[in-house]
């Protein structure tokens, strides 16, 4: 129709170009700080004797989940270790961690901004649909321009993916939270500061591990695409199998992710419920 | 000094609320400036004072504005017009810092309807709250909420979540996280009216009671006509965010301002704003415990009583004596003039106070058998009860003042 093509291409592009360039210290900065985060959690997590760590996690499961849960994840652990896909598990898991990380160090001030402000409320809303409404796959270039191959850019549109429902939540959390009780702090004198840690979080809290379980579910299902740019993990495995057709492989690996994304659903469901259980 | 100073005070919700005053002033209806403008009048010029140590009821039905009144005087809403001085401080003048020290000094926080209570935290995590907040370190401030805990009758639940409390019990936390506080203005917001009416009335004497020992100046929004009167020294009464009336419940009761306080006041339970003090009679004589036999007599007599009180020179009440007894007496012994009735004939009187209610006094009257005395915590006799200025009192169109002219005689009916 018309008689040129809009370069929208073009100007991703060269703005991708620009920023890479211009910024490339804050880049290389971020990466560092993922790569740290990364191995930090890798490392700690395969220190461990698989059997230590089984039990350990099988202990945290038990308390925030009861008794049927843990068995079934000492169960699942004790598969995954061995179908010999231990240490992938690990790096998996130390990878959706890492995200989460940064998904709660930067969401949770967000959400509360926007619970805070309508107008911040109003401008991050488009932005956050826009970002859950894209394919999980256009994330990851971006990612690769900024931050190449390997796990680096996986952490980082794993932490893209998987914001938004943490920032919606805690927003939705304190907004729930019943007019009398901030006319009560209010009246007894609270400051902001006061009233936020005092009465609106905690009151918020289980919408808002509500976001971080969600957050988390996201962030697994993105860390599995996200070996497609060499993030590795459990997602290498799976991807190894659709691609030279090894059936059997590829459902082993997809099975150790259902297990671990059966245990860390229940382990953050548990922690938001455990208030109202007392 | 009065404890609250309010003056012309206005706050109308939307934007620009100031083109609502000029249409007011000209004399348009509230209703179609709201229209017009598309704003909403919350609180039209009001102006009233509160002594400290006063409850002071704001009443009205839902729409009065008589919440967002008192959301102005610790400025949860902030006016739009007119000043509030509380403790000689102009609380509309304050910023947002020297807001949040005046409220913990001038305050003991507010209660809330829905009680407003930490679901998160525990009956004394809850209490302890407000002293929290003004940074009382931990052991201090637990002990003062334990206290306030055992005056609110909720000892042993100190560890207990709210959502395993009763309504009852949930707002004797709400009240205990105000009362923990030293301030001396405790805010009210319809704090009984989500309890069912019994536990209702349990609180309001409660309240009463630990009044008389906090002197708290309470300022108590209420839609309930009944509770306003038995709970509030004065009433202020609101319609469409004016206030209509301002008196004590009798000024009120006597003297309905308009159409409207009237149809209140006509739906009244009259059983809990009258007192033994409002419908006791004056005496028409009384014996003196140096009074001979004879002159007893004489004095029952000619009064034409069947019974008659004693008091010393003090008017100290020491019992009533019985007409017909005295008769025999004087007969039996035809002693001398001096002789003063024998302790056998003294016969203990009931007797209540002048705040007493008159649900109460009928109960007593209803039980006893002989006459009942009105005594000041001294004992001092101030008057009595009779049937006649009972059932006056439960008539409609009943005024105090006309009480006076009441046949005392109605008590000879009733003892014999």
């Amino acid at each position: 129709m018309l008689p040129f093509r809009i370069p929208i291409r073009e100007w991703v592009s060269g703005a991708v170009d620009y920023l890479s360039t211009q910024f490339s210290v804050i880049f290389d900065s971020i990466s560092d700080l993922v790569l740290f985060l990364v191995d930090n959690f890798k490392d700690g997590l395969l220190a461990l004797h698989p059997l230590v760590l089984i039990v350990i996690i099988g202990l945290i499961t038990y308390r925030m989940a009861g008794l049927t849960m843990a068995i079934v994840a000492v169960f699942g652990l004790f598969i995954v270790e061995n179908i010999g896909l231990w240490i992938a598990f690990n790096e998996t898991l130390a990878l959706v961690l890492s995200a989460e990380v940064f998904v709660i160090v930067l969401g949770l001030p967000l959400g509360i901004l926007a619970a805070g402000s309508d107008r911040f409320n109003s401008l991050i809303r488009p932005i956050l649909d826009f970002m859950q409404t894209m394919p999980a796959f256009v994330y990851l270039i971006p990612a690769v321009m900024f931050f190449g191959l390997g796990l680096v850019p996986g952490v980082i549109a794993t932490f893209v993916f998987a914001i938004p429902p943490l920032i919606r939540l805690t927003n939705l959390g304190i907004r729930q939270v019943p007019k009398e009780l901030i006319e009560a702090s209010d009246a007894f004198g609270a400051t902001r500061t006061q009233k936020l840690l005092k009465v609106q979080m905690p009151v918020a809290l289980p919408t808002v591990m509500a976001g971080v379980n969600q957050s988390i579910m996201l962030g697994l299902s993105m860390v599995v695409i996200a070996a497609m740019i060499g993030a590795g993990g459990l997602g290498a495995d799976v991807l190894r199998g659709i691609s030279r057709l090894q059936v059997g492989q590829g459902f082993e690996a997809g099975l150790a992710v259902v297990i671990l994304a059966i245990i860390l659903d229940r382990i953050t469901a548990g922690f938001g419920q455990m208030k109202k259980a007392k | 000094m009065s404890a609250i100073e309010v003056k012309n005070l206005s706050k109308i919700f939307g934007p620009r609320p100031e083109r609502a005053f000029k249409l007011l002033e000209e004399g348009m209806s509230k209703e179609d400036v709201q229209k017009k403008l598309g704003l909403v009048i919350g609180v039209y010029d009001i102006s009233f004072k509160v002594e400290s140590g006063e409850v002071f009821v704001i009443m009205g039905l839902s729409g009065s504005g008589k919440s967002t009144l008192e959301r102005l005087l610790n400025r949860l809403h902030d006016p739009t017009r007119g000043s509030i001085i509380i403790n000689g401080e102009d609380v509309t003048k304050m910023d947002q810092k020297e807001l949040i020290q005046f409220r913990r000094k001038a305050f003991s926080g507010m209660v809330f309807q829905n009680f407003a209570i930490l679901p998160h935290r525990t009956v004394l995590g809850n209490v302890e709250f407000g002293l929290e907040l003004h940074g009382v370190d931990k052991e201090k401030r637990q002990k003062r909420a334990q206290e306030v805990i055992e005056v609110v009758g909720l000892q042993g639940y100190e560890n207990s979540y709210p959502s395993e409390l009763s309504g009852g019990m949930q707002q004797r936390v709400g009240l205990a996280r105000g009362l923990a506080l030293d301030a001396d203005i405790l805010l009210m917001d319809e704090a009984f009216s989500a309890l069912d009416p019994l536990i209702r009335r349990e609180m309001q004497d409660e309240l009463l009671e630990l009044q008389t020992k906090m002197k708290k100046t309470i300022i108590f929004v209420t839609h309930d006509l009944d509770e306003a009167f038995k709970i509030g020294d004065r009433i202020a009464i609101l319609k469409d965010g004016q206030m209509v009336q301002l008196g004590t419940a009798e000024e009120i009761i006597v003297n309905p301002k308009d159409d409207y306080v009237k149809a209140f006041v006509e739906g009244l339970d009259r059983t809990g704003v009258f007192t033994a003090g409002t419908i006791m009679q004056p005496l028409k004589a009384t014996a003196h415990v140096n009074d001979g036999l004879n002159t007893v007599l004489h004095k029952i007599r000619r009064a034409g009583l069947s019974s008659m009180f004693l008091v010393d020179s003090q008017r100290i009440l020491h019992g009533y004596l019985k007409a017909d007894e005295v008769a025999t007496e004087v007969k039996k012994d035809s002693v001398d003039e001096k002789k003063t009735p024998n302790p056998s004939l003294i016969h203990t009187s009931e007797t209540v106070h002048p705040d007493t209610q008159l649900t109460d006094v009928i109960n007593l009257y209803s039980e006893s058998t002989g006459p009942i005395a009105v005594v000041d915590g001294n004992n001092k006799l101030l008057g009595v009860i009779v049937r006649g200025a009972i059932i006056a009192a439960l008539s409609k169109g009943y005024k105090p003042e006309d009480n006076g002219s009441a046949d005392q005689t109605t008590t000879e009916e009733k003892v014999e």
